[in-house]
């Protein structure tokens, strides 16, 4: 830590030096970093396992994997991804450091509860690893009934006993994200002078807030039925499948929302801060970020379209999906409106940005496609699905993911990162991420199925493709954990704002010092106050060019 | 104040009185209405008196009322898939 | 440390109860839904299972924990006004959460010697059918998870009892009390909820 922390000025890095200090801190921004490391973890178990896969599925039969394996993969792959490392990505890391420091705050509103969350999703991460290695689960991440709860040989219990302290974890974060905004803003920062990335954490805290508590229950359900061999889903009993279904998606459709939030928000601090513009449409952009989460628990039904809902109920849904989109789409075109006659350059966190946009529209629009009935009776269960969900959580969340690490890596540690290799790494992402996943539309319009761990010699060609794409994704999220760490280690001193940006995070030294600011900032300016003529702006506090 | 919750509690008291009685009565297909309507009213008095809702900061009430109307879409939205199948009720 | 004053941070803590209110509205909501749509799909399996439910001891066990509501709300007032021996409400209120959990205990004893425990002991009597039996696995999951909720009250209540007696609040600081209260009034207002679904079902002579 000290080779890290030489030649910086005193901060939250240098305040104490132990390793109590760090493990016991109540320090938003040590807690961030504390989540960083565990979410790091899992986005490699859960990118080993997908590793796995795309080697397996180079060759339809040369098994590299046993079936009853295969299944085990996908399960890991989704059930390590969804809730270990999307799910929390954003908001434990970015977000915990960043909310108090664009509020003006000293830290959120209950430290030691932050810190108890990061413990919470440690001992269910530690649950995860043990079912994982005890041989795993075969049920998918979505762990439907009755073959988990009746019929599954995995570790089922074990793994709903994970997701249910990791949603704990979730509560808290968000707890503790909603009463911090509502109560700790600096004096003059009203809600509509908010950063767009404190009102994506807060419409995000609000879904995780209300909707994991359902999935606690079900899944509490799921495990007593399990163990008890008796239970309320279990067909035998008169008790329906569909019930799972039904409370299963009632958390999980807002849970994508719980993923793709926080990286609009982060996309709406970059695009304005690289193309020098304010945001187009401020206000609609929040009752955009409010609509998502609000309709996004209306529309849970499309994901039961062929599973035995009635039609009525299923053409509700599919209504209620078409309206999601409308919000979303209004954010796209608002960040392109705030490109257009914009200042534009293209620092490794807009190339992420950019690549966001792109990405995410189009895995908007064929999310609109399996939104139609007629449509997803054929593409439902096939790699149709599959690619559409990866363009949002791998094109969207987690391009925005690194483009915001980029964008805060020299607040967070007081130093800059090679622009070059970043440049470098983000395009590469662009061009192996597109490889991967376009050709699995291909694969599910043609109607391969997904969760098989074999396929007709016919589509052998576009999995090869989608495999090679894969390595080279792989070597493009490598990248970054080389040059961060020479960056950590013997990058160049970053200036308070690098940037030039306008949020209150830059008005302090980076890295911060322990009590973030000084002097409690006031604040008299909205935020993206920038001039593309000249590149000029004016922080909130009021400095301009500061 | 304290004679308010002294009251409360004897409210509630006897609207458990009333919920237990009206079970024994034959009033068929109100049953339900009256032991929940009865239910969602002593929770209702419980979170204005005892938990001081109304007391500040007003905030309270959006938190508190988020639960509930959030449940709402989860019953009314996913009924409605029971209610329009066919051959339902199966029992 | 970042709070204006001890009110302000008092209040803070009151509305991050009433946040965490909201999710374990939607905990034991999601329980209720599963319970309405099973009970919309057999109603006559639900009463018949209903009736077998213990509602003499259920009422008990309401009038017990509506009365530690009291004591709890009169604990918190005692603090407030600063007067003394507030401890001894607290622990009348712990008391009268373990008197429920004892009276519920020797339901489930009760339930066990009738057959209607699912998995351990359950026989359908004659005219009753299988969906009767996922009343009965509503009835432990719904009071199972309430008592986990009540005991982890009763823990936290006996560890505010102490603070209390050794003076550790005052009018100007009892935001932790308060709080404290507001968590088992949540408990309190569950258990009227998981009542009303439980023991008034088929009663009336059909």
């Amino acid at each position: 830590m000290s080779a890290i922390t030489a030649d910086l000025p005193p901060s939250y890095l240098t305040h104490e030096f132990t390793l109590r200090s760090w493990l016991l801190s109540t320090d938003h921004k040590r807690i961030a970093l504390l989540f960083f490391a565990s979410i790091t973890f899992f986005f490699f178990v859960g990118g080993f396992a997908a590793t796995l896969i795309r080697l397996h599925l180079i060759n339809p039969s040369t098994h590299l994997l046993q079936p009853d394996t295969y299944n085990r993969m996908f399960t890991m792959h989704g059930i390590v991804m969804v809730w270990f490392f999307l799910i929390p990505s954003i908001p434990t890391t970015l977000g915990n450091f960043l909310i108090p420091l664009m509020l003006g705050a000293r830290d959120l509103a209950f430290p030691r509860l932050n810190l108890g969350s990061w413990y919470l999703f440690n001992v269910s991460g530690l649950l995860a690893i043990y079912f994982l290695v005890a041989g795993g689960v075969d049920t998918g991440w979505t762990f439907y009934t009755p073959f988990s709860t009746l019929f599954s040989n995995g570790h089922v219990i074990a793994a709903a006993v994970a997701v249910f302290v990791n949603g704990f974890s979730s509560i808290a974060t968000g707890l503790n994200f909603v009463v911090t905004i509502h109560r700790l803003r600096a004096p003059g920062l009203t809600w509509f002078r908010l950063p767009l990335f404190v009102w994506a954490i807060y419409a995000t805290s609000v879904i995780m807030l209300l909707a994991t508590p359902v999935l606690a229950m079900t899944l509490a359900l799921v495990a007593v039925e399990r163990w008890l061999g008796v239970g309320v889903f279990d067909p035998s009993l008169g008790g329906d499948p569909l019930l799972f279904q039904h409370m299963f998606w009632f958390y999980s459709h807002p849970a994508v929302y719980i993923m793709i939030l926080p990286a609009m928000g982060v996309v709406s601090e970059l695009v304005t801060c690289f193309a020098r513009r304010p945001v187009f449409g401020y206000s609609g952009m929040t009752y955009a970020m409010i609509a998502i989460a609000v309709i996004g628990f209306f529309v849970w039904g499309h994901h039961m379209f062929v599973a035995g809902i009635s039609t009525f109920s299923a053409i509700v849904f599919s209504l209620m999906s078409f309206v999601v989109a409308v919000p979303s789409a209004i954010k796209v075109f608002n960040w392109t409106a705030t490109l257009h006659r914009g200042s534009i350059s293209f620092e490794a966190p807009m190339l992420y940005a950019l690549g966001f946009i792109g990405l995410f529209t189009i895995g908007g629009l064929t999310g609109l496609m399996l939104a139609t009935l007629d449509i997803d009776i054929h593409v439902t269960d096939t790699y149709f699905v599959i690619a559409h969900f990866h363009y949002i959580m791998v094109g969207g969340t987690v391009s925005a993911f690194f483009g915001g690490l980029h964008f805060w890596w020299p607040k967070i540690t007081g130093r800059l990162y090679s622009e070059a290799c970043a440049r470098g790494a983000a395009i590469l992402t662009f061009l192996g991420f597109n490889l991967t996943f376009f050709p699995q539309f291909i694969l599910g319009y043609l109607g391969m199925p997904r969760r098989s761990y074999t396929y007709p010699p016919d589509f052998q060609v576009w999995n090869v493709l989608s495999s090679a794409g894969a390595s080279i994704l792989a070597v493009a999220y490598l990248m970054p954990l080389f040059y961060f760490a020479w960056s950590a280690f013997r990058g160049e001193r970053a200036g308070p704002n690098p940037w030039r940006a306008t949020g209150l995070e830059w008005r302090t030294s980076s890295p911060p010092p322990e009590r973030n600011f000084e002097r409690t900032p006031v604040v008299t300016c909205p935020p993206y106050q920038y001039d593309p003529v000249d590149g000029s702006y004016v922080a909130q506090d009021g400095v301009a060019n500061a | 104040m304290l004679i308010s919750y002294l009251a409360a509690w004897i409210v509630l008291l006897l609207l458990l009185g009333l919920s237990v009685l009206s079970a024994y009565l034959p009033i068929g297909s109100l049953h339900p209405l009256v032991n929940f309507g009865v239910a969602v009213t002593q929770v209702a008095i419980v979170f204005t008196v005892f938990m001081r809702l109304t007391s500040p900061p007003r905030i309270k009430w959006v938190f508190a009322g988020a639960g509930f109307f959030w449940l709402l879409f989860l019953f009314v939205l996913g009924v409605i898939d029971y209610l329009t199948r066919s051959g339902f009720p199966p029992g | 440390m970042q709070y204006a004053s001890l009110a302000q941070q008092g209040e803070t803590a009151q509305l991050g109860m009433w946040v965490f209110i909201a999710t374990e509205v939607l905990f034991f909501g999601a329980l209720l839904f599963a319970y309405f749509i099973c009970r919309l799909s057999y109603p006559e399996q639900f009463a018949l299972a209903g009736r077998d439910s213990k509602i003499l001891l259920g009422a008990i066990n309401t009038v017990i924990l509506l009365t530690s509501s009291l004591t709890m709300i009169a604990a918190i007032e005692l603090v407030k006004r600063g007067r003394r021996h507030a401890e001894r409400l607290l622990l009348l209120t712990a008391l009268l959460g373990v008197c429920f959990l004892g009276v519920k205990g020797y339901e489930y004893v009760q339930d066990f010697q009738d057959a209607t425990v699912p998995a351990l002991n359950f026989l359908l009597k004659p005219g009753y059918h299988p969906p009767a039996e996922i009343f009965w696995i509503f009835y432990f999951v719904a009071t199972g998870f309430h008592a986990v909720h009540l005991t982890i009250g009763i823990a936290i209540l006996l560890i505010m009892a102490e603070m209390t007696r050794r003076g550790r609040f005052s009018p100007g600081y009892y935001a932790p009390v308060e709080t404290l209260g507001l968590y088992w009034s949540l408990v309190d207002a569950i258990w009227l909820l998981l009542f009303a679904a439980i023991y008034p079902l088929g009663r009336a002579a059909s």
